[in-house]
Protein backbone atom coordinates (compact mmCIF):
# COMPACT_ATOMS: atom_id res chain seq x y z
CA UNK A 1 0.00 0.00 0.00
CA UNK A 2 1.67 3.21 -0.91
CA UNK A 3 -1.46 5.17 -0.27
CA UNK A 4 1.25 7.66 2.20
CA UNK A 5 3.88 8.54 -0.61
CA UNK A 6 3.19 12.06 -0.44
CA UNK A 7 1.15 13.48 2.27
CA UNK A 8 -1.10 16.18 0.94
CA UNK A 9 -0.69 19.90 1.90
CA UNK A 10 -3.34 21.32 4.57
CA UNK A 11 -7.33 21.44 3.43
CA UNK A 12 -6.16 25.11 2.57
CA UNK A 13 -9.95 25.86 1.40
CA UNK A 14 -12.76 25.88 3.67
CA UNK A 15 -16.10 26.23 2.75
CA UNK A 16 -19.06 25.89 5.45
CA UNK A 17 -22.62 25.39 4.36
CA UNK A 18 -24.44 26.19 6.99
CA UNK A 19 -27.53 25.59 6.06
CA UNK A 20 -29.60 23.64 3.40
CA UNK A 21 -32.88 26.38 4.13
CA UNK A 22 -32.87 29.19 1.52
CA UNK A 23 -35.88 31.20 0.73
CA UNK A 24 -35.11 30.88 -2.85
CA UNK A 25 -36.43 28.08 -5.25
CA UNK A 26 -33.59 28.37 -7.65
CA UNK A 27 -33.64 25.78 -10.91
CA UNK A 28 -29.90 25.71 -10.89
CA UNK A 29 -29.34 25.05 -7.00
CA UNK A 30 -26.14 22.24 -6.96
CA UNK A 31 -27.56 21.59 -3.62
CA UNK A 32 -28.54 17.82 -3.37
CA UNK A 33 -32.17 16.86 -4.82
CA UNK A 34 -32.60 15.10 -1.34
CA UNK A 35 -31.70 17.84 1.28
CA UNK A 36 -34.80 17.95 3.43
CA UNK A 37 -33.41 14.06 4.40
CA UNK A 38 -30.37 15.16 5.62
CA UNK A 39 -29.41 15.18 9.22
CA UNK A 40 -29.83 18.50 11.81
CA UNK A 41 -27.56 21.27 10.98
CA UNK A 42 -24.49 21.55 13.34
CA UNK A 43 -25.01 24.20 16.10
CA UNK A 44 -22.83 27.18 16.49
CA UNK A 45 -20.58 25.26 18.94
CA UNK A 46 -19.70 22.71 16.45
CA UNK A 47 -18.81 25.16 13.25
CA UNK A 48 -16.59 27.21 15.59
CA UNK A 49 -14.61 23.80 16.60
CA UNK A 50 -14.67 22.96 13.30
CA UNK A 51 -13.06 26.02 12.71
CA UNK A 52 -10.64 26.50 15.07
CA UNK A 53 -9.41 23.03 14.08
CA UNK A 54 -9.38 23.71 10.40
CA UNK A 55 -7.24 26.96 10.72
CA UNK A 56 -4.84 24.65 12.77
CA UNK A 57 -4.13 22.44 9.87
CA UNK A 58 -3.41 25.57 8.03
CA UNK A 59 -6.90 26.28 6.17
CA UNK A 60 -7.03 29.92 5.31
CA UNK A 61 -9.43 31.32 3.31
CA UNK A 62 -12.81 30.38 4.41
CA UNK A 63 -16.51 30.66 2.19
CA UNK A 64 -19.78 30.88 4.26
CA UNK A 65 -22.18 29.62 1.90
CA UNK A 66 -25.29 27.51 1.66
CA UNK A 67 -28.59 27.72 0.96
CA UNK A 68 -28.56 30.93 2.32
CA UNK A 69 -26.44 31.92 5.17
CA UNK A 70 -28.00 34.70 6.12
CA UNK A 71 -30.67 32.06 7.78
CA UNK A 72 -28.52 31.27 10.39
CA UNK A 73 -28.83 33.96 13.17
CA UNK A 74 -25.90 32.71 14.39
CA UNK A 75 -23.47 33.97 11.28
CA UNK A 76 -21.98 36.79 12.68
CA UNK A 77 -20.44 34.92 15.11
CA UNK A 78 -18.91 32.12 13.13
CA UNK A 79 -17.95 35.52 10.92
CA UNK A 80 -16.27 36.95 14.11
CA UNK A 81 -14.32 33.98 15.40
CA UNK A 82 -13.52 33.18 11.93
CA UNK A 83 -12.01 36.39 11.52
CA UNK A 84 -9.75 35.95 14.92
CA UNK A 85 -8.87 33.17 14.19
CA UNK A 86 -7.20 34.94 10.59
CA UNK A 87 -9.34 33.44 8.04
CA UNK A 88 -10.20 35.36 5.03
CA UNK A 89 -13.93 35.92 5.03
CA UNK A 90 -15.92 35.60 2.38
CA UNK A 91 -19.96 35.44 2.47
CA UNK A 92 -21.61 33.51 -0.51
CA UNK A 93 -25.38 35.21 -0.56
CA UNK A 94 -28.33 36.25 -2.30
CA UNK A 95 -28.71 39.22 -0.22
CA UNK A 96 -31.93 38.31 0.95
CA UNK A 97 -32.24 38.74 4.75
CA UNK A 98 -29.29 41.57 4.30
CA UNK A 99 -30.46 44.48 6.16
CA UNK A 100 -28.43 47.47 7.63
CA UNK A 101 -27.81 46.28 11.06
CA UNK A 102 -26.55 42.99 9.88
CA UNK A 103 -24.16 44.55 7.50
CA UNK A 104 -23.00 46.52 10.33
CA UNK A 105 -22.47 44.11 12.87
CA UNK A 106 -20.81 41.15 10.19
CA UNK A 107 -18.31 44.24 9.17
CA UNK A 108 -17.64 44.69 13.01
CA UNK A 109 -17.20 40.71 13.49
CA UNK A 110 -14.51 41.28 10.70
CA UNK A 111 -15.94 40.15 7.35
CA UNK A 112 -13.68 40.56 4.69
CA UNK A 113 -15.71 39.83 1.48
CA UNK A 114 -19.38 39.70 -0.11
CA UNK A 115 -20.27 37.87 -3.38
CA UNK A 116 -23.63 38.65 -4.13
CA UNK A 117 -25.31 36.21 -6.15
CA UNK A 118 -28.19 36.77 -8.48
CA UNK A 119 -31.32 34.23 -7.54
CA UNK A 120 -33.46 33.38 -10.43
CA UNK A 121 -36.28 31.43 -10.90
CA UNK A 122 -38.45 32.32 -13.67
CA UNK A 123 -40.57 34.78 -12.03
CA UNK A 124 -38.13 36.23 -10.30
CA UNK A 125 -36.28 36.03 -13.66
CA UNK A 126 -39.00 38.13 -15.22
CA UNK A 127 -39.33 40.53 -12.14
CA UNK A 128 -35.02 41.10 -12.92
CA UNK A 129 -35.74 41.75 -16.64
CA UNK A 130 -38.72 44.08 -16.29
CA UNK A 131 -36.40 45.61 -13.46
CA UNK A 132 -38.68 45.29 -10.19
CA UNK A 133 -38.88 43.40 -7.02
CA UNK A 134 -35.69 41.93 -7.18
CA UNK A 135 -33.62 44.75 -9.00
CA UNK A 136 -34.56 46.92 -5.91
CA UNK A 137 -33.84 44.16 -3.48
CA UNK A 138 -30.39 43.75 -5.42
CA UNK A 139 -30.23 47.87 -5.86
CA UNK A 140 -30.63 48.00 -1.98
CA UNK A 141 -27.90 45.26 -0.78
CA UNK A 142 -25.60 46.85 -3.71
CA UNK A 143 -26.11 50.15 -1.69
CA UNK A 144 -24.90 48.96 1.36
CA UNK A 145 -22.60 46.66 0.38
CA UNK A 146 -20.32 49.90 -0.86
CA UNK A 147 -21.78 52.04 2.05
CA UNK A 148 -19.34 49.44 4.00
CA UNK A 149 -16.54 49.88 1.72
CA UNK A 150 -16.71 46.03 0.06
CA UNK A 151 -16.10 45.66 -3.37
CA UNK A 152 -19.53 45.43 -5.30
CA UNK A 153 -19.14 41.51 -6.55
CA UNK A 154 -22.14 39.94 -8.79
CA UNK A 155 -22.67 36.60 -9.38
CA UNK A 156 -25.23 36.01 -11.95
CA UNK A 157 -25.86 32.01 -12.93
CA UNK A 158 -26.42 32.03 -16.90
CA UNK A 159 -28.97 28.99 -18.51
CA UNK A 160 -30.71 28.92 -21.45
CA UNK A 161 -33.63 31.24 -20.14
CA UNK A 162 -31.39 34.37 -19.13
CA UNK A 163 -28.45 33.73 -21.38
CA UNK A 164 -30.45 35.58 -24.18
CA UNK A 165 -30.43 38.75 -21.91
CA UNK A 166 -26.84 39.06 -21.14
CA UNK A 167 -26.84 42.64 -22.49
CA UNK A 168 -29.48 43.26 -19.90
CA UNK A 169 -28.09 41.53 -16.87
CA UNK A 170 -24.76 43.52 -17.48
CA UNK A 171 -26.57 46.98 -17.91
CA UNK A 172 -28.37 46.07 -14.81
CA UNK A 173 -25.54 45.30 -12.91
CA UNK A 174 -23.58 49.16 -14.33
CA UNK A 175 -27.01 50.59 -13.14
CA UNK A 176 -26.21 49.13 -9.45
CA UNK A 177 -22.45 49.99 -9.74
CA UNK A 178 -20.68 46.68 -9.26
CA UNK A 179 -17.18 46.32 -9.26
CA UNK A 180 -16.99 42.82 -10.82
CA UNK A 181 -19.80 40.98 -12.76
CA UNK A 182 -19.05 36.97 -13.09
CA UNK A 183 -21.45 35.63 -15.32
CA UNK A 184 -21.19 32.07 -14.45
CA UNK A 185 -23.04 29.40 -16.23
CA UNK A 186 -24.49 26.57 -14.53
CA UNK A 187 -22.54 23.67 -13.48
CA UNK A 188 -24.77 20.55 -13.85
CA UNK A 189 -24.95 18.61 -10.63
CA UNK A 190 -28.25 18.66 -8.16
CA UNK A 191 -31.30 20.21 -8.95
CA UNK A 192 -29.53 22.20 -12.31
CA UNK A 193 -28.60 18.84 -13.49
CA UNK A 194 -32.49 17.14 -13.18
CA UNK A 195 -32.79 20.27 -15.54
CA UNK A 196 -29.92 19.97 -17.67
CA UNK A 197 -32.38 20.19 -20.68
CA UNK A 198 -34.04 22.99 -20.26
CA UNK A 199 -31.03 25.00 -18.82
CA UNK A 200 -28.52 24.10 -21.15
CA UNK A 201 -27.72 26.81 -23.68
CA UNK A 202 -27.49 26.25 -27.85
CA UNK A 203 -24.06 26.71 -29.22
CA UNK A 204 -25.56 29.84 -30.92
CA UNK A 205 -26.74 31.45 -27.89
CA UNK A 206 -23.36 31.20 -25.96
CA UNK A 207 -21.71 32.61 -28.76
CA UNK A 208 -23.94 35.66 -28.97
CA UNK A 209 -23.47 36.17 -25.36
CA UNK A 210 -19.84 35.96 -25.24
CA UNK A 211 -19.72 38.51 -28.38
CA UNK A 212 -22.33 40.50 -26.13
CA UNK A 213 -20.49 41.07 -23.07
CA UNK A 214 -16.98 41.60 -25.07
CA UNK A 215 -18.79 44.14 -26.76
CA UNK A 216 -19.88 45.75 -23.79
CA UNK A 217 -16.42 45.44 -22.29
CA UNK A 218 -14.98 47.24 -24.57
CA UNK A 219 -17.26 49.63 -24.20
CA UNK A 220 -17.57 50.09 -20.75
CA UNK A 221 -14.00 49.72 -19.96
CA UNK A 222 -12.00 48.87 -16.65
CA UNK A 223 -15.20 50.13 -14.09
CA UNK A 224 -16.56 47.16 -14.00
CA UNK A 225 -14.70 43.96 -14.79
CA UNK A 226 -16.61 41.22 -16.10
CA UNK A 227 -15.74 37.57 -16.42
CA UNK A 228 -17.95 34.87 -18.55
CA UNK A 229 -17.62 31.55 -17.30
CA UNK A 230 -18.18 29.21 -20.52
CA UNK A 231 -20.47 26.06 -19.48
CA UNK A 232 -17.85 22.92 -19.92
CA UNK A 233 -20.06 21.09 -21.98
CA UNK A 234 -19.16 23.20 -24.71
CA UNK A 235 -15.16 22.36 -24.33
CA UNK A 236 -13.03 19.54 -25.12
CA UNK A 237 -11.03 19.35 -22.32
CA UNK A 238 -12.56 18.69 -18.51
CA UNK A 239 -12.26 21.61 -15.83
CA UNK A 240 -9.15 20.39 -13.36
CA UNK A 241 -12.10 20.18 -10.44
CA UNK A 242 -11.01 21.37 -7.36
CA UNK A 243 -7.61 21.03 -8.06
CA UNK A 244 -8.34 17.37 -7.36
CA UNK A 245 -10.34 16.06 -4.54
CA UNK A 246 -8.47 15.79 -1.55
CA UNK A 247 -6.14 18.28 -2.60
CA UNK A 248 -7.20 21.85 -1.44
CA UNK A 249 -10.64 22.41 -0.69
CA UNK A 250 -12.73 20.67 1.93
CA UNK A 251 -16.46 21.83 2.33
CA UNK A 252 -18.66 21.01 5.22
CA UNK A 253 -22.48 20.22 4.65
CA UNK A 254 -25.24 21.34 7.25
CA UNK A 255 -25.57 18.36 9.07
CA UNK A 256 -21.16 18.35 9.74
CA UNK A 257 -20.35 15.59 6.84
CA UNK A 258 -17.26 16.49 5.43
CA UNK A 259 -16.73 16.77 1.73
CA UNK A 260 -13.80 17.15 -0.72
CA UNK A 261 -16.54 19.31 -3.14
CA UNK A 262 -19.97 20.56 -2.47
CA UNK A 263 -20.86 17.81 -4.90
CA UNK A 264 -19.24 15.13 -3.41
CA UNK A 265 -22.26 13.70 -1.54
CA UNK A 266 -23.70 12.02 -4.28
CA UNK A 267 -20.35 9.59 -5.05
CA UNK A 268 -21.73 6.39 -3.91
CA UNK A 269 -19.92 4.18 -2.26
CA UNK A 270 -17.59 6.67 -0.11
CA UNK A 271 -17.92 7.12 3.45
CA UNK A 272 -17.96 10.09 4.03
CA UNK A 273 -16.68 11.51 7.68
CA UNK A 274 -18.74 13.79 9.74
CA UNK A 275 -17.44 16.12 11.92
CA UNK A 276 -19.78 15.03 14.89
CA UNK A 277 -17.76 11.91 15.16
CA UNK A 278 -14.15 12.85 13.63
CA UNK A 279 -11.63 15.54 14.05
CA UNK A 280 -10.81 17.84 10.70
CA UNK A 281 -7.52 16.58 10.84
CA UNK A 282 -8.19 12.76 10.89
CA UNK A 283 -11.18 13.36 8.06
CA UNK A 284 -8.24 15.25 5.96
CA UNK A 285 -5.36 13.02 6.18
CA UNK A 286 -6.71 9.48 7.11
CA UNK A 287 -10.44 9.32 6.05
CA UNK A 288 -10.98 6.55 3.29
CA UNK A 289 -13.48 9.29 1.71
CA UNK A 290 -11.17 11.78 1.24
CA UNK A 291 -7.52 9.94 0.55
CA UNK A 292 -10.07 7.31 -2.31
CA UNK A 293 -9.29 10.14 -5.55
CA UNK A 294 -6.26 11.28 -4.22
CA UNK A 295 -3.07 10.54 -6.39
CA UNK A 296 -3.76 8.83 -10.04
CA UNK A 297 -4.11 5.31 -8.94
CA UNK A 298 -7.64 5.47 -9.17
CA UNK A 299 -7.97 6.61 -12.62
CA UNK A 300 -8.82 4.48 -15.17
CA UNK A 301 -8.01 4.83 -19.02
CA UNK A 302 -7.71 7.51 -21.23
CA UNK A 303 -6.82 9.24 -17.86
CA UNK A 304 -4.34 6.67 -16.73
CA UNK A 305 -1.98 7.34 -19.00
CA UNK A 306 -3.09 10.45 -20.56
CA UNK A 307 0.10 12.89 -20.01
CA UNK A 308 -2.70 15.69 -18.89
CA UNK A 309 -3.69 13.76 -15.84
CA UNK A 310 -1.34 15.95 -13.55
CA UNK A 311 -3.02 19.04 -14.87
CA UNK A 312 -6.91 17.97 -14.84
CA UNK A 313 -6.93 15.28 -13.22
CA UNK A 314 -9.13 13.56 -15.15
CA UNK A 315 -11.90 16.11 -14.87
CA UNK A 316 -14.60 16.12 -11.96
CA UNK A 317 -15.45 12.68 -10.72
CA UNK A 318 -19.38 14.14 -10.11
CA UNK A 319 -19.68 14.63 -13.61
CA UNK A 320 -17.97 11.49 -14.68
CA UNK A 321 -20.75 9.57 -11.69
CA UNK A 322 -23.65 11.11 -12.95
CA UNK A 323 -23.39 10.88 -16.86
CA UNK A 324 -21.46 7.50 -16.80
CA UNK A 325 -22.32 5.93 -13.56
CA UNK A 326 -18.74 5.32 -12.33
CA UNK A 327 -17.04 8.19 -10.85
CA UNK A 328 -13.98 6.60 -11.78
CA UNK A 329 -14.42 6.94 -15.59
CA UNK A 330 -12.99 10.39 -17.01
CA UNK A 331 -14.89 13.43 -17.13
CA UNK A 332 -17.44 13.12 -20.17
CA UNK A 333 -16.48 16.31 -20.96
CA UNK A 334 -13.10 15.23 -22.26
CA UNK A 335 -13.12 14.07 -26.27
CA UNK A 336 -11.22 11.39 -25.09
CA UNK A 337 -13.15 9.91 -22.92
CA UNK A 338 -15.49 6.98 -24.52
CA UNK A 339 -18.42 8.45 -22.99
CA UNK A 340 -18.12 12.12 -24.72
CA UNK A 341 -20.88 11.24 -26.41
CA UNK A 342 -23.35 12.18 -23.80
CA UNK A 343 -22.23 15.41 -23.73
CA UNK A 344 -22.48 15.58 -27.69
CA UNK A 345 -25.62 14.74 -27.28
CA UNK A 346 -27.07 16.69 -24.89
CA UNK A 347 -25.42 19.67 -26.95
CA UNK A 348 -27.13 19.00 -29.62
CA UNK A 349 -30.30 18.32 -28.11
CA UNK A 350 -30.26 22.37 -27.45
CA UNK A 351 -31.00 22.64 -30.84
CA UNK A 352 -34.26 21.42 -31.04
CA UNK A 353 -37.58 23.46 -28.83
CA UNK A 354 -38.39 22.69 -25.71
CA UNK A 355 -40.82 19.29 -25.17
CA UNK A 356 -43.40 20.51 -23.02
CA UNK A 357 -43.12 17.20 -20.54
CA UNK A 358 -40.08 18.07 -19.20
CA UNK A 359 -40.95 20.88 -17.13
CA UNK A 360 -38.57 22.79 -14.84
CA UNK A 361 -38.37 21.71 -11.31
CA UNK A 362 -37.73 23.90 -9.00
CA UNK A 363 -35.84 23.84 -5.87
CA UNK A 364 -38.21 23.03 -2.82
CA UNK A 365 -38.57 20.93 0.66
CA UNK A 366 -40.77 18.27 -0.58
CA UNK B 1 7.33 53.66 -16.56
CA UNK B 2 7.53 56.08 -13.85
CA UNK B 3 9.87 55.68 -11.18
CA UNK B 4 8.55 55.41 -7.89
CA UNK B 5 9.70 58.27 -5.44
CA UNK B 6 11.59 56.96 -2.48
CA UNK B 7 9.69 59.01 -0.78
CA UNK B 8 6.26 57.22 -1.40
CA UNK B 9 4.60 55.28 1.85
CA UNK B 10 3.38 52.18 0.54
CA UNK B 11 0.81 49.93 1.95
CA UNK B 12 -1.28 46.58 1.70
CA UNK B 13 -3.78 47.57 -1.46
CA UNK B 14 -7.31 47.18 -0.24
CA UNK B 15 -9.17 43.98 -0.21
CA UNK B 16 -5.51 42.40 0.27
CA UNK B 17 -4.28 41.04 3.48
CA UNK B 18 -0.92 40.40 4.36
CA UNK B 19 -0.05 37.39 7.41
CA UNK B 20 2.85 34.21 8.35
CA UNK B 21 1.38 30.99 7.35
CA UNK B 22 2.97 28.65 9.48
CA UNK B 23 1.35 25.65 7.90
CA UNK B 24 3.41 26.81 4.73
CA UNK B 25 6.02 28.63 6.68
CA UNK B 26 5.69 31.52 4.40
CA UNK B 27 3.87 35.09 4.47
CA UNK B 28 0.58 35.20 2.27
CA UNK B 29 -1.27 37.57 0.83
CA UNK B 30 -4.89 36.77 0.70
CA UNK B 31 -7.61 38.39 -1.25
CA UNK B 32 -11.30 36.97 -2.25
CA UNK B 33 -11.42 33.86 -2.76
CA UNK B 34 -7.78 33.56 -3.48
CA UNK B 35 -4.13 33.70 -1.73
CA UNK B 36 -0.61 34.55 -2.84
CA UNK B 37 2.08 32.54 -1.25
CA UNK B 38 5.29 34.85 -0.91
CA UNK B 39 8.96 34.19 -0.94
CA UNK B 40 11.09 35.21 1.51
CA UNK B 41 12.42 38.41 0.53
CA UNK B 42 8.60 39.24 -1.03
CA UNK B 43 7.33 38.65 2.52
CA UNK B 44 9.86 40.69 4.09
CA UNK B 45 9.20 43.65 2.07
CA UNK B 46 5.71 43.37 2.05
CA UNK B 47 5.21 43.36 6.45
CA UNK B 48 7.45 46.40 6.17
CA UNK B 49 4.54 48.80 3.82
CA UNK B 50 2.61 49.57 6.92
CA UNK B 51 1.85 53.01 5.11
CA UNK B 52 3.68 54.60 7.73
CA UNK B 53 7.25 53.93 6.13
CA UNK B 54 8.51 55.53 2.76
CA UNK B 55 10.65 52.92 0.28
CA UNK B 56 13.83 54.60 1.59
CA UNK B 57 12.90 53.50 5.10
CA UNK B 58 11.94 49.95 4.31
CA UNK B 59 15.22 49.80 2.07
CA UNK B 60 17.40 50.66 5.05
CA UNK B 61 15.61 48.66 7.55
CA UNK B 62 15.73 46.08 5.24
CA UNK B 63 19.74 46.57 4.60
CA UNK B 64 20.06 46.51 8.30
CA UNK B 65 18.54 43.43 9.22
CA UNK B 66 20.15 41.25 6.44
CA UNK B 67 23.62 43.69 6.90
CA UNK B 68 23.60 44.00 3.52
CA UNK B 69 23.66 46.96 1.14
CA UNK B 70 22.20 48.21 -2.83
CA UNK B 71 19.28 46.43 -2.19
CA UNK B 72 17.14 49.83 -3.56
CA UNK B 73 16.89 48.33 -6.64
CA UNK B 74 15.40 45.28 -5.94
CA UNK B 75 12.83 46.69 -3.58
CA UNK B 76 11.85 49.52 -6.31
CA UNK B 77 11.00 46.52 -8.62
CA UNK B 78 9.02 44.54 -6.28
CA UNK B 79 7.32 47.46 -5.08
CA UNK B 80 6.51 48.45 -9.16
CA UNK B 81 5.29 45.14 -9.51
CA UNK B 82 3.32 45.01 -6.63
CA UNK B 83 1.46 48.19 -7.45
CA UNK B 84 0.72 47.25 -11.12
CA UNK B 85 -0.86 44.39 -9.09
CA UNK B 86 -2.41 46.01 -6.40
CA UNK B 87 -0.98 44.38 -4.05
CA UNK B 88 0.57 47.51 -2.52
CA UNK B 89 -0.91 51.00 -2.80
CA UNK B 90 0.34 54.50 -2.24
CA UNK B 91 -0.47 56.23 0.85
CA UNK B 92 0.88 60.05 0.90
Amino acid sequence: MNAQVSRPGPPLWLLLELTYKCPLHCVFCYNPTDFTRTGPELKTEEWLRVLREARALGAVQLGLSGGEPLVRDDLEEIVGAAHDLGFYTNLITSGVGLNEARLQALKTAGLDHIQLSFQDSTKEMNDFLSSTRTFELKSKVAALIKKYDYPMVLNVVLHRLNIDHVEEILKMAQSMGADYVELANTQYYGWAFKNRDRLLPSREQLQRAEETTKRFREQSGQNMRIFFVVPDYFERRPKPCMNGLGSIFLTIAPDGCALPCHAARMLPGLDFPNVRDASIESIWYDSAGFNHFRGDSWMKEPCRSCPDKAKDFGGCRCQAYLLTGDAANADPVCDLSPHHHLVTEAVARTERPYRAEHPLVFRDHR
Amino acid sequence: MDTIAVTAKPAIGKGFRLQWESAQSAHVLLYPEGMIKLNGSAGEIMKRCDGARTIADITTDLELCFATSGLDADVAAFVSMALAKNWLELRE
